[in-house]
């Protein structure tokens, strides 16, 4: 089983601050992680890789120094690392970043692919579903367990709010993962010293036959107009006591706000 | 201080620092609470390689010594020396198999040590044979292609959840010491069960308990060394071993000493930290000086072992006093700068302290290793 995780290298957001003038994150001086759910594509990876073999390709679209992610990578013990790193790709947003990445993983070959549920930064949760897209096969998201595997389809529990679902897709599919999934692995010895030399294969534009229109700025749809934090509109309000108190209170709150009317014994 | 690490030995050492504050720190608490094995987190470091870095790469280890076998036991004692013990206690269970065991024998044991599939032991102790380790009521009798084991062992560290068990029983009790012999025994073997799990003052992630041997019938192959042999293979083991009891101990001072000097440092008394008081520093002072010169001495006595010295006995014990009676006084006192709160289950110190004390008893009592001492300065001749 060929399997293409994706991973994007994030602000580790435990440790950021939120500049109050501008909205926007702190980002200088803030150490980079791995996009934590992402860690769980990996560790998904290496153990479907253990039960079925094939091999497991890890790849990052980012400026140079996403190198560093993908040799934490490589010391996890994945097979091989990607890294998409071309001036024609700045200024993506999720649509272009998708479309870039889609055409690399076309290119790795696959069998699955592995998406965390969302970035910890940018938090659209749009990149894997839209990697799908592109390449024309199924996805399943918000992926907590993976039932079963053969052949030709895969079966998951999807992690939902009110419960999970259980799902089967034929293969080759895309999943998004939750935490809930694994627990990811720390680097191993062998693995560790292999990734310090291993060479990073780096794609730019030129070689993925992409459409100009399709990458970069000039693919990015998205336009920020304003960013800025909501006016708090509602607040919730806890009640205490006795069912009876807290029946009486709710009432009088409610004929305060005239919401409802009439006395007590009307009513 | 620098101890001139290879970049190698940093990366274990780094590897299982990582291990033991991202793994197994959130889990502490609730280990030695309810007294359970770490098996999930032996499994995780299982995938990080280092379960064999003490075996050679030709068994599928990292080809490691007992130096880079002490950094990773240093280095989990410093968060919580129960689970850096139930990785140890393997280590204890294979050295002998590393020092005595015959091709077959590595080749049938030692991968799946490596790799963290199987966990060892070594059943030494029984009830009348503590210190006086060659008062063996366990037996082994030949029967053909077997050896019929009968007896029990007591407060084996790994019972139960131990795969591999190096086993020391009497096969000729006229010759006495020389009549001693170790053997190999899987978990599994008809014959061979488990007694009451120990129910302990420290480490208590840790699994201690019986082995119970009932005519359990081990095949011959599974003797190590030559018949005999036993108490050698016994002595050199813990020559070995006992510097990785040193730098448990170690780890437990290291760790005791970080939770102190944090809390000196915030905790607020007569409008000022704590660790600005004089008295507070040196006691601080006083734990640096004998975790730095136990954790010294340790590395020293490992490398010694691994480039083969002779004669590390004397060493091996020098290193596991000091080092133990440092991890039972610092611990003690991290407890004494925190006051209260050192008291109290909410901070670490309070186990460390509890844990630190099975490093001056097992492998060998303190008292033991001081007779040890002397005995070999009483062999050795004037120098001048
Ligand atoms: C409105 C908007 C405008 C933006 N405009 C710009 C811009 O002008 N310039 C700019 O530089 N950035 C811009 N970005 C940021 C950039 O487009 C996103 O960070 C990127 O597309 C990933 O989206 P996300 O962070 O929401 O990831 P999500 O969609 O939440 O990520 C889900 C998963 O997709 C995968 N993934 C995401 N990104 C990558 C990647 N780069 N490589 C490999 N796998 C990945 C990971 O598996 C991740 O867990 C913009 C983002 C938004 C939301
Ligand atoms: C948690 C734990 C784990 C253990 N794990 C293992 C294991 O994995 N395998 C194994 O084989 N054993 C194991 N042991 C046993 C351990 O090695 C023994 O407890 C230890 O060697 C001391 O023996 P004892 O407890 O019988 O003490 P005793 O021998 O009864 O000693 C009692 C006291 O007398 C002192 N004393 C005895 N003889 C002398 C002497 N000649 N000179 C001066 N003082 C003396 C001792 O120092 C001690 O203070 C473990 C014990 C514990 C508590």
């Amino acid at each position: 089983m060929n399997i293409v995780a994706c991973i994007k290298q994030v602000p580790d957001t435990s440790e950021v601050k939120i500049d109050r003038e501008t909205n926007t994150l702190i980002r200088e001086g803030v150490p980079s992680i791995i996009n934590p759910f992402d860690l769980n594509a990996i560790e998904e990876g290496l153990l479907l890789k253990e039960r079925f073999g094939g091999s497991v390709t890890v790849i990052s679209m980012g400026p140079p120094q996403v190198e560093s992610a993908l040799r934490e990578a490589l010391s996890l013990g994945v097979d091989r690392v990607v890294l998409l790193c071309d001036r024609a790709f700045a200024g993506s947003d999720t649509l272009a970043t998708s479309c870039t990445l889609a055409a690399a993983i076309r290119e790795i070959g696959f069998d699955l692919i592995l998406c965390g549920k969302q970035a910890i930064d940018g938090d659209t949760a749009q990149v894997g579903p839209e990697i799908a897209e592109w390449l024309d096969v199924p996805h399943l998201t918000y992926i907590s367990a993976v039932e079963e595997v053969s052949d030709r389809s895969i079966t998951v529990s999807r992690l939902l709010e009110g419960g999970y679902e259980r799902v089967r897709a034929s293969l080759p599919a895309l999943l998004t993962v939750v935490k809930e999934l694994n627990e990811p692995r720390l680097p191993g010895y062998r693995a560790s010293l292999r990734a310090k030399t291993e060479p990073v294969t780096t794609w730019g534009a030129a070689g993925l036959n992409l459409d100009p229109a399709n990458i970069g700025m000039k693919g990015s749809p998205t336009k920020v107009t304003r960013s800025f934090v909501p006016e708090l509109g509602r607040q919730g309000q806890f009640l205490a006591g006795s069912p009876e108190e807290q029946a009486a209170a709710l009432i009088a709150a409610l004929r305060s706000a005239r919401i409802v009317h009439g006395s007590a014994k009307e009513s | 201080m620098n101890y001139f690490l290879t970049p190698e030995q940093e990366l274990i050492q780094q590897i299982a620092r990582r291990f033991a504050r991202e793994r197994v720190a959130p889990l502490s608490a609730a280990l030695d609470e309810k007294s359970e094995f770490p098996r999930r987190l032996l499994e995780v470091l299982a995938k990080t390689d280092l379960c064999g870095v003490y075996i050679p790469e030709e068994y599928g280890g990292l080809g490691g010594g007992m130096f880079e076998f002490c950094l990773v036991v240093e280095e989990i004692s410093r968060v919580d020396s129960g689970v850096a013990i139930s990785f140890a206690g393997t280590g204890l269970g294979t050295i002998p198999i590393l020092l005595y065991g015959n091709e077959e024998q590595k080749k049938k044991y030692l991968p799946d040590v490596a790799a963290g599939k199987k966990i060892g032991a070594f059943g030494l102790t029984e009830a009348n044979a503590g210190s006086d380790s060659f008062a063996q009521e366990t037996t082994a009798v030949k029967d053909g292609d077997y050896y019929v084991i009968n007896g029990t062992k007591q407060w084996i560290t790994n019972a139960g959840e131990a795969d591999v068990y190096t086993v020391v029983a009497v096969t000729n009790r006229a010759k006495g010491a020389r009549g001693i012999s170790t053997f190999i025994v899987e978990k599994g073997t008809p014959g061979f069960s488990f007694g009451k799990k120990e129910n302990k003052m420290g480490i208590r992630a840790s699994t201690t308990g019986g082995l119970v041997f009932n005519n359990c019938r081990v095949p011959r192959e599974n003797l190590l060394a030559k018949e005999g042999m036993g108490m050698i293979v016994v002595g050199r083991t813990f020559d070995q071993s006992r510097p990785g009891v040193a730098a448990q101990a170690v780890g437990i001072a290291q760790g005791a000493l970080d939770q102190a000097l944090k809390f000196a440092r915030h905790r607020v008394q007569f409008g000022q930290p704590v660790i600005r008081m004089q008295a507070v520093q040196h006691m601080l002072a006083d734990m640096a000086i004998q975790t730095e010169a136990a954790r010294a001495l340790v590395y020293s006595v490992a490398r010694d072992i691994d480039s083969g010295g002779k004669g590390v006995a004397k060493a091996a014990s020098i290193a596991k006093v000091f080092a133990s009676d440092a991890a039972m006084k610092v611990s003690t006192d991290a407890v004494q700068i925190m006051g209260g709160a050192g008291y109290m289950k909410d901070y670490p110190v309070e186990r460390m302290m509890r844990d630190a004390k099975i490093t001056q008893i097992y492998e060998g009592t303190n008292q033991i290793q001081r007779n040890i001492i002397a005995s070999e300065l009483i062999k050795e001749r004037d120098e001048w």
